[in-house]
């Protein structure tokens, strides 16, 4: 049950997205979201459309799973919908008994559920394109700045990929932890959700003492390999941007370019 | 010279209570000699709590001693300066294979030592690729290490140390979690190393079957060296293995008994077919 939590949602296939650094993608998906909280009008909305689908079919990656991030959101988005749609005050379009929908709420409520789609489906590119090791290198890369104010951006990074490298090995142990429990008599099915709650301690008593004399373990290995942080280090697979990169920094500034101006024009 | 010296090493686990009082002081190493001859395969032999993996910490620097001198490669362990050129001569692996893999990638895992060392990133690549094929696992480089046995993950492991150039590779119980397939692989994979690549080979195991084909084997209990000699002089004194809570191996035991009980066989018998050789012998 526990292993079919996949990790990452990285979708492999031969594309130019999947083959852009880390970082190129990082900046585009900036850029992109905030494109995205600042069009107006219709031709704006063409434009960031015209975008989005250009590079979803570049990528390879079939629009399904794009879609598939969005039923997470399903509700939020209803919500969300539903407030702007009743609550903005404005010219009365319908009035239903004390429900009054206004011009200025359909509008309202039309361009958040855009925003919010358009962002889950334009982040999820970045998600599927790229292994969780590139982008937590393309992260220490890009942050790289920050350790001058010292924020430990190797430490972080490293934590992330080793978080990685320790989530399958941890599912299997709690996989382990509770068939043992379950054979003794534990209950982890039954009940409401309190009474579920209070039958996990059991189990994350264990796995808590287990995932700390694995990082004991694992920081003796890592000190036994010369591990002393990131200063000095080489890098075995290094961040470096090709001509493609350069195209796709210039493609994604254009765009945002011609999002501004025509939010500006109108 | 050799390459591990110690000399009268002493390490004591000082236990203390809440407010830092001493509770209580247990030796791990009792003035402990002991000297590994470049290129040598040896093994340490001891039972649980007999010291052999607080000796091993000691050879990577991972700990220093309270008392006497270790030095490793000419390096004494207790000289701060050196710790990191210690590590790097004498590499170690160690008991459990999930926790000592880094990276979620086998070549990248290969790479994580040369990377600390600042290796240029070339040679990382040159580094991983001899490292990989000297174990045998260079075409599983793309896996991630959660899909690999624990044989495989284990050479893995030694593959990470390998591409750190060392001297010589401490193996703390390398084979104690593993079934007798990943046994195998692992022990076949060192002596490779230690016959192509000459690389100095330290094995601590409590299993007598793996130390049968070192060069020379140190028995240890309770922080002593007790006893040490070629594998055919250790097995002989079956006896004496047996009073430091350690089995020899099947055929040993068998072929000791038979001569208890009166045939005429020599001591010190390793594989099966000595005991075969022995016993047509006997007509």
């Amino acid at each position: 049950m526990l292993r079919d939590i996949t990790l990452g949602q990285y979708y492999p296939a031969d594309s130019v997205i999947h083959k852009l650094d880390p970082r190129t993608k990082l900046f585009g998906t900036l850029l992109f979201i905030i494109s995205v909280f600042s069009f107006d009008g219709l031709l704006g909305f063409g434009v960031i459309t015209l975008f989005m689908f250009g590079i979803i079919y570049l990528s390879k990656v079939p629009l399904s799973f794009m879609v598939r991030g969005l039923r997470a959101i399903v509700i939020l988005l209803l919500i969300a919908g539903a407030l702007n749609l009743f609550l903005t005050p404005g010219q009365p379009l319908i009035t239903l008994w004390k429900i009054v929908i206004t011009k200025e709420g359909v509008r309202n409520a039309s361009l958040m559920t855009v925003r919010m789609i358009y962002l889950i489906m334009g982040t999820s590119v970045m998600t599927l394109t790229t292994t969780p090791n590139q982008l937590t290198d393309g992260l220490e890369k890009s942050l790289r700045p920050l350790s001058k104010i010292h924020v430990p951006v190797h430490e972080i990074a490293m934590m992330m990929s080793i978080a990685l490298r320790f989530i399958p090995i941890l599912i299997e142990e709690t996989d382990k932890i509770m068939k043992a429990q379950m054979a003794r008599g534990a209950d982890f099915e039954s009940g409401g959700l309190i009474k579920k709650a209070k039958n996990m301690v059991p189990l994350l008593v264990p796995l808590f003492v287990s995932a700390f004399r694995r990082a004991n373990d694992l920081a003796l290995a890592m000190e036994a390999r010369c591990y002393v942080g990131g200063d000095g280090r080489t890098k075995m697979k290094p961040l470096v941007y090709e001509k493609r990169d350069v195209g796709a920094y210039a493609v994604v500034i254009v765009y945002f370019v011609i999002v501004v101006l025509v939010k500006s024009l109108l | 010279m050799g390459i591990v010296e110690a000399k009268n090493l002493v390490h004591e686990y000082i236990t203390r209570d809440e407010e830092g009082n001493v509770e209580g002081i247990q030796v791990a190493l009792d003035h402990l000699d002991l000297s590994v001859k470049p290129g040598q395969f040896i093994a340490v032999l001891g039972h649980n709590g007999s010291g052999k993996s607080t000796f091993a910490k000691h050879i990577n620097a991972l700990l220093t001693p309270t008392e006497g001198t270790l030095i490793v490669d000419g390096l004494d362990v207790s000289d701060e300066n050196h710790v990191y050129d210690i590590r790097q001569r004498a590499g170690m692996v160690f008991q459990n294979p999930d926790n000592q893999i880094i990276a979620s990638v086998v070549q990248e895992d290969v790479g994580f030592g040369p990377e600390n060392l600042g290796v240029p990133t070339e040679q990382i690549w040159e580094r991983v690729e001899q490292s990989l094929k000297s174990v045998g696992m260079w075409k599983y480089r793309e896996h991630s290490p959660n899909k690999l046995s624990g044989g495989q993950k284990q050479r893995v492991a030694i593959a990470g140390v390998m591409a750190m150039e060392p001297k010589c590779i401490i193996l703390d119980e390398p084979t104690a979690m593993l079934d007798p397939d990943g046994r195998k692989e692992v022990l076949h994979a060192v002596h490779k190393l230690n016959k192509e690549k000459g690389v100095t080979i330290i094995l601590i195991t409590h299993y007598m079957e793996e130390v049968v084909d070192a060069d020379y084997v140190y028995v240890m209990d309770q922080g002593k060296v007790v006893m040490e000699g070629n594998p055919r002089g250790i097995f002989s004194q079956v006896d004496a293995l047996q009073e430091h809570r350690l089995d020899v191996p099947q055929i040993t035991a068998l072929a000791h008994e038979l001569k208890n009980s009166g045939l005429p066989i020599p001591d010190g018998i390793l594989t099966r077919q000595e005991l075969i050789e022995a016993l047509a012998k006997i007509k």
